[in-house]
């Protein structure tokens, strides 16, 4: 468990600043849809547009301010991970769209 | 006072039903006797120092087994109860509401707070061991997981005395599983339980794709690595990417019934089928989730008992990881029937008989492992020879169902019950019993009593076939699940009948097993070489029960089947001995905070079920107390200096 001796050098792990600006951020994408349904601002496909540009927004936002996905010493593993968890975010939400419009009445 | 008390009683315990008194007492006499047998023999601080504080991942392993065990009982009586009413047409013995809570308890019970637990119970045995490693990546993690796991477990098993039981199936669909349809408890019995221990698998699934990642003895490539840790890796990629999905579903279905939402809803723009497309995101690869560790379990078996290297290795690994993929798209075959398009069908269709191709690669590298093979049909070869018939018939059937327009005449009856009972009880169970047969002496330190063993096999094999070959023709009969009860004018009265048989040969295979258990601690073969089948992977080159530390010396693997390979040049002479360098040994300290955490988590979700939201903040509270406490501590670990590691391996007979 030679690994634990290694808790001493905390490289770039993100700072304070960068974790409450990634927040603050997904908060704020967060709201932006929550407000646009309650009130019924838009009208239905452009609510839907706009709650899926901010649902990719903030993916990529957790991505970069959490997850550190410029890190690591072995970018190669990160860069496929990334690839699978696309592809399977994709599927989800594609797929759902998929089966799902054909029941809408 | 007194009126008010005797309500409340009347509506928080459960009551009415002769069986139910009959499980409160005996449920009551157990705790006595446990707080009984404790208090004399002075056994408190043992089990709290020994084991609800341990990170130790064998101790671990075993807990998982134990309680998997246990919830293995429960289920099979549920199930027993469920053919004992089915046995006859007009049966009166469980009431139709009875029999709904029986069937949800059996479903949910059985894949998750069984199956779940006896598969991480054999990662935690084994892959540390496989690996060369002295622990997973994350010891105290691994200890939250299992603590989570078990208290979601005991809450969703409080929902049979207390408030009352789920009614709305394995996997509660909306609307059914609404407050219009599921008023009370019972209900939020199912999502918090689940809920508890979800958290606990996704978290197991991230300690071990880091320790097969990470933490490997030096030397050993990933194209090394055993079997069964290659599936292990397919199990945990599926469980870090298909947990959340439940996660979010289910919570979505609690917002849904305590707040008011109206995500699945029949009205308000809900969609309940939109629960369906998500639970079985996960539902699907769920199941595979849990058969691939069988998978590799049985590669590992079919070497060592045949005594020749798996055949196919390359194949083998690639068929598990593109299994770890494809099961992600094939999910909507569980609700062909539910309306949607043509095109999505077919692609569903295709994507679900494709993903049989590399369970079929599997089959024939364990037969071609086999050929010319020196079989020896010790225990844990009995279960993998047993599984592959099985397993055959099983994945036939399924993909018959998966024939979109044929499965418009399966779909949900008793021929798709026997289908998913043999893929489960075939694959999985007959998996993880060859498994815990294989591993059993590394863990425990003797073998399996064999002639018991034998008896309990044919049980539940002939019991199987008995139980479950009937249901097939049932459900081309027109028999569909969750009848509780039929008349004698439909004509499968007989049929009804053998297969209660069968699941009664299949209790009392059980019963075998149990007593097979109680004989060997006494009776079983010891085993004082640490090799007792004379295997091939690493595990085996330690003592057997296996140190807290695992190896005295960590490993530096030059081969895959490293051990064989040691062996082997030691028999020919060519084995040059390397001077032993002992160390002091890195290792975690124990913590309570994961069982402190896993109640707290478990006042949350008791909170929530009964809609006293005070207690959940209580819980809530306490919860981020335990992680505030963890995050400041930094006296984690420790050394095992040298002179304890050489008494201990001298205790277990090896001089170093």
């Amino acid at each position: 468990m030679t690994q634990h001796e290694n808790h001493g050098d905390h490289h770039n792990h993100g700072s304070l600043k960068s974790y409450v600006i990634g927040f603050i951020l997904s908060i704020v994408l967060t709201i932006i849809p929550l407000v646009l349904v309650m009130n019924q601002m838009m009208s239905k496909t452009a609510t839907l547009i706009t709650i899926m540009v901010m649902a990719v927004l903030q993916f990529v936002i957790q991505l970069f301010f959490f997850m550190h996905i410029r890190e690591g010493e072995k970018p190669r593993y990160n860069v496929q991970t990334l690839i699978l968890g696309l592809v399977i975010v994709l599927t989800i939400v594609l797929g759902s769209i998929w089966i799902m419009t054909f029941n809408k009445y | 006072m007194w009126e008010n008390i005797k309500q409340f009683a009347s509506e928080f315990f459960v009551t009415g039903d002769p069986l139910i008194y009959g499980a409160d007492v005996s449920i009551a006499l157990t705790m006595i006797a446990i707080v009984f047998v404790l208090t004399k023999y002075k056994k408190w601080g043992w089990l709290w120092r020994e084991w609800l504080t341990t990170v130790d991942h064998k101790r671990i392993g075993i807990m998982y087994l134990i309680a998997s065990l246990l919830m293995l009982f429960r289920g099979g009586v549920d199930a027993l109860l469920m053919r004992l009413q089915l046995a006859f047409p007009n049966m009166e013995f469980l009431h139709s509401e009875h029999y709904n809570a029986i069937f949800t308890t059996h479903g949910t019970i059985m894949i998750l707070f069984m199956a779940m637990p006896m598969m991480f119970g054999l990662f935690n045995m084994v892959v540390p061991l496989q690996l060369g490693a002295r622990d997973v990546a994350y010891p105290f993690l691994n200890a939250l997981s299992f603590w989570l796991f078990m208290l979601g477990a005991m809450l969703f098993n409080l929902s049979f005395v207390i408030g009352g039981s789920p009614e709305a199936g394995w996997l509660s669909y909306p609307p059914l599983s609404q407050n219009d349809f599921s008023p009370g408890p019972g209900q939020n019995f199912w999502i918090w339980g689940i809920q508890i221990s979800g958290i606990g698998s996704l978290a197991t699934g991230i300690n071990f794709i880091v320790t097969i990642l990470k933490m490997r003895a030096p030397g050993m490539k990933l194209s090394q690595m055993p079997l069964f840790s290659w599936s292990v890796l397919s199990s945990s990629i599926m469980i870090i990417f298909a947990f959340p999905i439940l996660t979010v579903t289910i919570a979505l279905l609690f917002l849904d019934r305590f707040a008011g939402a109206h995500f699945f809803t029949m009205d308000g723009g809900g969609n309940p089928m939109m629960y369906l497309n998500l639970i079985w995101m996960w539902g699907h690869p769920e199941v595979y989730i849990v058969v691939v560790p069988a998978f590799g379990i049985f590669s590992e078996v079919v070497a060592t008992f045949s005594r020749k290297k798996i055949f196919g290795y390359k194949s083998m690994v690639w068929a598990l990881m593109a299994i770890a993929v494809a099961s992600f798209f094939t999910w909507a075959h569980h609700f062909f029937t539910m309306g949607t398009s043509a095109s999505v069908i077919a692609f569903f269709a295709i994507s679900t008989m494709v993903i049989a191709i590399p369970t079929g690669v599997k089959v024939f590298n364990w037969l071609f492992t086999m050929f010319r093979g020196r079989i020896s049909f010790k225990q844990p070869m009995l279960w993998t020879i047993a599984f592959i018939p099985c397993f055959l018939v099983g994945g036939a059937t399924g993909v018959m169902l998966a024939v979109a327009p044929a499965d418009y005449q399966y779909h949900n009856s008793y021929f798709l019950i026997a289908h998913f009972h043999q893929v489960l009880i075939g694959g999985v169970v007959f998996g993880y019993l060859a498994g815990i047969y294989y591993w059993w002496p590394k863990l425990f330190g003797f073998k399996l009593d064999e002639k018991l063993g034998k008896w309990g096999f044919w049980f539940w094999n002939i019991g199987f076939y008995v139980c479950f070959m009937p249901q097939y023709a049932l459900g081309f009969m027109g028999m569909t699940r969750r009848y509780y009860t039929y008349g004698w004018d439909r004509g499968w009265a007989d049929m009804n009948l053998v297969s209660t048989v069968g699941a009664f040969m299949m209790g009392i295979g059980f019963i075998f097993q149990v007593w097979q258990i109680a004989y060997s601690i006494k009776h079983g073969e010891r085993d004082k070489t640490g090799d007792p089948w004379n295997a091939r992977t690493l595990e085996w080159s330690i003592p057997s029960p296996a140190p807290f530390y695992n190896f005295a010396v960590v490993p530096t693997v030059k081969d895959s089947d490293d051990w064989w390979a040691t062996k082997q040049a030691k028999a020919n002479g060519t084995y040059k001995e390397e001077p032993v360098h002992l160390e002091p040994i890195h290792m975690p300290k124990n913590s309570g905070i994961p069982f402190i955490m896993s109640l707290f988590w478990f006042l949350v979700g008791f909170g929530f079920t009964f809609g006293w939201v005070w207690i959940a903040v209580i819980g809530f509270i306490g919860v981020f107390a335990c992680m505030w406490v963890r995050s400041f501590q930094y006296d984690t670990d420790y050394y095992v200096p040298v002179d304890e590691v050489r008494r201990t391996e001298a205790s277990l007979g090896r001089v170093l």
